[in-house]
């Protein structure tokens, strides 16, 4: 009974710590583990002397203006500048009714600079930019539905009513967190349509959406005058350095850009610049949602309460073996042999907890993939949570039972024997 | 009962007796900050709108490309929409309470160098009929301050203030916090480039965007702006239609609406059709979420102590049968026993939930650092405190009654 409460207790907490903690690892992953620390975030701060204290942090999206004269200073290893949005896409067939889609129009060097697998086709090029040709990259889901999945680069696509040449197909690339573009949703987000920015923006002018921020009579994200508005930053630019050195020449860079800029009569704050890479703009911007911080704070004190009731439970349990273990001791076994038992019973314990706690966290995981919330699909267990679970459970319980093996250790064999 | 008995009883078995108490004081200070982040939880999604909830519904579209038409259009339609039997009132708005909308810093002081406050923004023809706010002071704007939103925009690029409206509505909110104690209708605010406007009218309340909440919720103003356009020329991307109507009639007027908007331009999509009540349910569906989760580790948690309690008063009873029949041979009563453990418990329990409370604050605190909450009220260490003590008598019942049970010829036996 003793020993099933414990299993129970420790198969409770397990499952609760590790169905937050499976989260809290899903959310809070490295997106591009093999360039994360060579992709960089610059900000520069275009906006007036209102609201300014020393110390702010600048802009976090850059003007049309700002992004060009960046983009076109190609001073990084890549580099692409960039805007979320939707477009209506009238399907080529017509029995479908046209729908709205998610959109990224950027620049030619986003898909390298984000390493996007490509499964048809290819993407295309500054010259595309340049001369706004009317091309456009889909990802493979919506290729699957609007094109049966097959190659359809060269076919032609009607989007927000003009037609476009497809020239590429993505393959399996869905980042989580999705890091290029926080104003967007943070996790699971499936953009189908990638247009190039000059097309999209200066010529058909086409819905942008996410965070726009202005100053001065800049507007509540005049999007009539957008273009041309350098009072509103509504973009976000990205650039590869290889080295660290790279880093700080280009961080140097944006001060004598800011410094040129003000000296220009443009930019009216004294330079403040930044260049977070992945990781640091995904602190910066605290991706992982708080609630699911907190779970995991809860479920970490939910286990060390269970902890705690095993320890107490284990104590008992090996109480009550003390008879035997007096006989054992009389028979010549060595404090050694019998804390060695004890602690293989509590690792036994934990190995019940763990699997018990590996059911209940499935079991949280399902719960979790029910919920609403965005990154709901993403809650499954790898094999390094799995692993995990495991050695959480294991090297709890031996944590639980070491105490208490202990002092059922230090029995006298012959008080024990004479109270039988 | 006397305590001194029980006290000396308990120094024999101080272990066991230490980790009950950690056990409950760990319980105690999860279980107060749990029940304080499910009732702040469960509160946020009564945040009112001071709008007329249960009586509207929104349809937001999307015009496939750009309309030659878009300046009239919005007139036609929300002529149309208004002929829908059962709807009360129309409007075209940038934006609606715990949805997509827009927000501006506001200063009360021209040439001030920080911003007063940061105020959800609304405007649109007729939108504070429509949205059903209270007047409680100054009045409404008049049909000649409106301005169409393509003038207002062509204003702001060009740095022409005197084409941009001049008056405002506020919230009693940020009356309060701009001028407190002072009426505001008179008073002047600054957008932008020190665009003056005059507060003509202050609502009861009127809950800002989804984007700027956080800002403080019930900060808005509002600016006699016609949507006649979007921010884009020539859609109406991003606008919302708010239709006004009995609460019954709602679904059937959003499937009207949307078969009438269609009818009149069908070369657009439709974004989302919902009423008021969805926006809100869509808003606070992760408080929900979350309160659900912490009542399910609470009750998690509780269940884990009291098994523990049983357990371990299981075998404290068994160790102590012999000891039991004596007392029972020399005169107790069962209910002397089954008092005794019963007042063991409660002496445990109440330790437990003095360590408890320090916790529970140290626990605040530490969760206040990333902000997940705020500062812990006191009383919420009253219920975890009555909790635990109901939770323990709970627990302890059980084996308090086997040992009650115990025989008194059980002192007679040798083992």
């Amino acid at each position: 009974m003793l020993t099933a409460l414990m299993v129970l207790a420790l198969a409770l907490g397990i499952g609760a710590s590790m169905t937050t903690l499976t989260v809290f690892h899903v959310l809070s992953g490295n997106p591009i583990p093999s360039k994360s620390s060579q992709l960089y975030y610059p900000q520069i701060d275009p906006r007036d002397v209102f609201n300014y204290a020393p110390g702010v942090e600048p802009s976090e999206q850059v003007t049309w203006i700002d992004g060009m004269n960046l983009l076109k200073a190609a001073r990084a290893d890549g580099q692409a500048l960039m805007t979320g949005g939707t477009v209506a896409v009238q399907p080529p067939q017509s029995t479908l009714e046209p729908f709205l889609e998610s959109a990224r129009f950027t620049t030619a060097g986003f898909f390298s600079l984000f390493d996007v697998p490509f499964q048809y086709g290819a993407p295309w090029s500054a010259h595309d930019d340049q001369n706004s040709t009317r091309v456009v990259v889909i990802s493979h889901e919506l290729n699957d539905s609007l094109f049966a999945g097959k190659d359809s680069a060269g076919r032609t696509l009607r989007l927000g009513g003009s037609d476009f040449r497809v020239i590429g197909v993505l393959g399996d690339w869905r980042p989580n967190p999705q890091y290029y573009d926080l104003n967007r949703g943070r996790y699971n987000e499936d953009e189908g349509i990638y247009l190039p920015l000059s097309i999209s923006q200066v010529i058909l002018s086409f819905d942008h959406s996410g965070d726009t921020e202005c100053w001065g009579n800049g507007g509540g994200g005049t999007y009539m005058y957008q273009m041309h508005n350098q009072r509103c930053v509504w973009l976000q630019f990205w650039v590869q350095l290889g080295t660290p050195a790279e880093a700080a020449a280009y961080k140097q860079f944006l001060v004598q850009y800011s410094e040129q800029q003000k000296a220009l009569g443009r930019f009216l704050r004294p330079p403040n610049v930044r260049l977070r890479d992945v990781t640091q703009w995904l602190d910066y911007n605290k991706v992982v949602p708080q609630d699911v911080r907190l779970q995991t704070w809860l479920a970490f004190g939910f286990l060390l309460v269970c902890l705690v009731n095993t320890v107490g439970l284990m104590l008992a349990k090996f109480m009550r073996e003390q008879g035997e273990l007096g006989i054992r001791r009389a028979l010549g076994a060595s404090h050694r042999a019998l804390f060695a038992q004890l602690l293989v019973e509590s690792g036994m314990v934990g190995l019940g907890g763990g699997i018990g706690g590996l059911l209940l966290a499935l079991l949280g995981l399902w719960v979790v993939r029910q919920r609403p919330t965005p990154y709901a699909s993403l809650a499954h267990l790898d094999p390094s949570m799995l692993l995990t679970t495991f050695l959480l459970a294991i090297s709890a319980s031996l944590l639980a039972g070491l105490l208490p093996a202990r002092r059922a250790c230090l029995v006298s064999p012959a008080l024990q024997l004479k109270s039988q | 009962m006397d305590i001194l008995p029980v006290l000396s009883a308990l120094r024999r078995h101080r272990l066991v007796m230490w980790l009950l108490i950690l056990e409950v004081a760990l319980t105690c200070s999860i279980v107060s900050n749990a029940v304080f982040l499910i009732t702040s939880h469960i509160e946020r999604t009564r945040m009112p709108s001071g709008i007329a909830e249960h009586e509207l519904a929104l349809v937001e579209m999307a015009d496939i490309s750009v309309r030659p038409n878009g300046k009239e259009r919005p007139q036609t339609e929300l002529a149309a929409l208004q002929q829908i039997p059962g709807v009360k009132q129309v409007a075209l708005a940038n934006g609606a309470p715990f949805a997509s909308g827009s927000n501006t810093d506001v200063r009360v002081e021209p040439h001030q160098r920080r911003r007063s406050l940061n105020t959800g923004l609304f405007f649109g023809k007729n939108l504070l009929p429509a949205l059903g706010t209270r007047l409680i002071a100054g009045r409404r704007f008049l049909p000649e301050e409106f301005t169409d939103l393509s003038q207002a925009l062509a204003a702001l690029a060009n740095d022409e203030a005197r084409e941009f409206p001049h008056v405002t509505i506020v919230t009693q909110a940020v009356a309060q916090r701009l001028w407190p104690g002072q009426p505001a209708v008179g008073k002047m605010v600054y957008v932008g480039k020190d665009i003056p406007l005059q507060v003509v009218g202050v609502i009861e309340s009127l809950t800002r965007p989804a984007g700027g909440l956080f800002q403080g919720a019930e900060y808005s103003m509002v600016l006699p702006i016609n949507a006649d356009t979007s921010y884009d020329a020539n859609k109406s991307n991003g606008l919302l239609y708010l239709l006004r109507c009995a609460p019954q009639d709602r679904t059937r007027v959003l499937k009207a609406a949307v078969a009438t908007l269609k009818q009149l331009d069908p070369n657009r999509v439709l974004v989302r059709a919902r009423t008021f009540d969805q926006v809100r349910d869509a808003y606070f569906q992760n408080d929900r979420a979350l309160a659900g989760t912490l009542v399910g580790v609470c009750l998690a948690l509780l269940i884990v102590t009291a098994l523990g309690i049983v357990g371990l008063a299981s075998f404290w009873v068994a160790q102590r049968r012999k000891l039991i029949g004596v007392r029972r041979a020399l005169g107790a009563t069962r209910g002397d026993i089954l008092r005794y453990f019963q007042t063991e418990n409660f002496l445990i329990v109440t330790a437990g939930i003095v360590l408890g409370t320090a916790l529970a604050f140290a626990l605040n605190l530490e969760l206040m650092r990333f902000n997940a909450m705020a500062r812990l009220p006191w009383v919420y260490l009253p219920i975890g405190a009555v909790a635990l003590w109901c939770l323990g008598q709970i627990a302890i019942l059980g084996p308090a009654l086997r040992a009650a049970n115990v025989p008194p010829v059980v002192a007679t036996r040798s083992v």
